[in-house]
């Protein structure tokens, strides 16, 4: 079995309040240094096959339903789950 | 005419639009369940509001696995009136039967209300009994009825005149263009985010909603008229 982090985040030209939200609130709370947030997901997925299929099905995956290209990129990593 | 109530798990309102159609608008109305994806016999769906699929992954996301998404594609294909409204606008957008795509309202806060809104396009199957610019008034009730579409893609809905509905007092959402309803190039399927449904009985507080159904009732008799 075979872990995948699929990381998908708001594509650069889409405003995002909640990271704006969440830069404002770093600010007040004295973190001066964040010039940007941007809030995205995480999607972890178990699943076999060999890497050059996983990387296949995952892209596919993404396509049709984890991610909305129109407003979501998303890049994702391959690795072993430990104890499976 | 019969329509179709096109319900997926989770939808809530789908008694509440069939009520508006058949006990108001009086037309012919069915719940279908979106396992039972045969829509051949109608002439006309309307996908409700209510958190299909409990809104996981992004609302209406989740809809697509569903079969019934094939027939609504196809009956969309075949030219007849697809309504979506609330959460049925986010499924058609979803399934990428209408353009863009829907984020978090821009103050990130669940919203509800009466939206004053202007119908800007009346050559629509949806808005012929409208007046052009008429202002009206319907509820809405929503998360994510912030609609995103890119820049052409904004242009191109102006220049195709697709842009039905625009919020006229503030814009609740952070909607592009202040969009409330859309159509799709082909002008048979519309999403909105407000609710017409809810506006369809004085007793409930208004009837601004009913012009919509019953421009679609008008639209199929003349057509079904000069075909017989």
């Amino acid at each position: 079995m075979t872990k995948v982090n699929v990381y998908v985040t708001l594509r650069e030209s889409v405003v995002d309040p909640q990271g704006i939200a969440a830069q404002e609130a770093l600010q007040t709370l004295g973190f001066n240094e964040v010039e940007s947030v941007r809030i995205g997901r995480l999607i972890e997925l178990e699943l076999a096959g060999t890497d050059s299929e996983i990387e296949t099905r995952v892209k596919e995956m993404c396509d049709k339903l984890l991610v909305n290209k129109v407003i979501e990129d998303y890049s994702f990593e391959i690795g072993e789950v430990a104890g499976k | 005419m019969r329509f179709a109530v096109l319900s997926f798990p989770g939808s809530s309102c789908d008694v509440d639009m069939y009520h508006a159609l058949l006990d108001i608008v009086g037309v012919g109305a069915e719940i279908v369940s979106h396992q039972d994806a045969d829509l051949n016999n109608f002439d006309a769906v309307v996908i409700p509001t209510g958190a299909s699929y409990g809104d996981y992954l992004r609302p209406g996301a989740l809809a697509q696995s569903s079969k019934s998404i094939d027939s609504l594609k196809a009956f969309a294909d075949s030219g007849k009136p697809v309504l979506g409204v609330g959460n049925g606008f986010q499924i058609l957008v979803e399934a990428g039967i209408l353009p863009g795509a829907f984020l978090r309202n821009k103050g990130l806060k669940f919203r509800s209300g009466n939206a004053k809104l202007a119908v800007q396009n009346t050559t629509s199957t949806f808005t012929s009994i409208y007046e052009q610019g008429q202002q009206i008034t319907l509820p809405f009730a929503h998360e994510y009825g912030n609609y995103y579409v890119d820049a052409d893609t904004a242009t191109q809905l102006k220049e195709q005149n697709c842009i039905v509905f625009t919020y006229e007092d503030g814009n609740p959402d952070g909607s592009v263009e202040k969009i409330a309803g859309v159509l799709n190039e082909q002008g048979n399927v519309l999403g909105m985010m407000p609710l017409p449904e809810r506006a369809v009985e004085e007793i409930i507080g208004g009837t601004d909603g009913l012009p919509l159904f019953r421009s679609i009732l008008k639209n199929w008799s003349e057509k079904n008229d000069n075909h017989a």
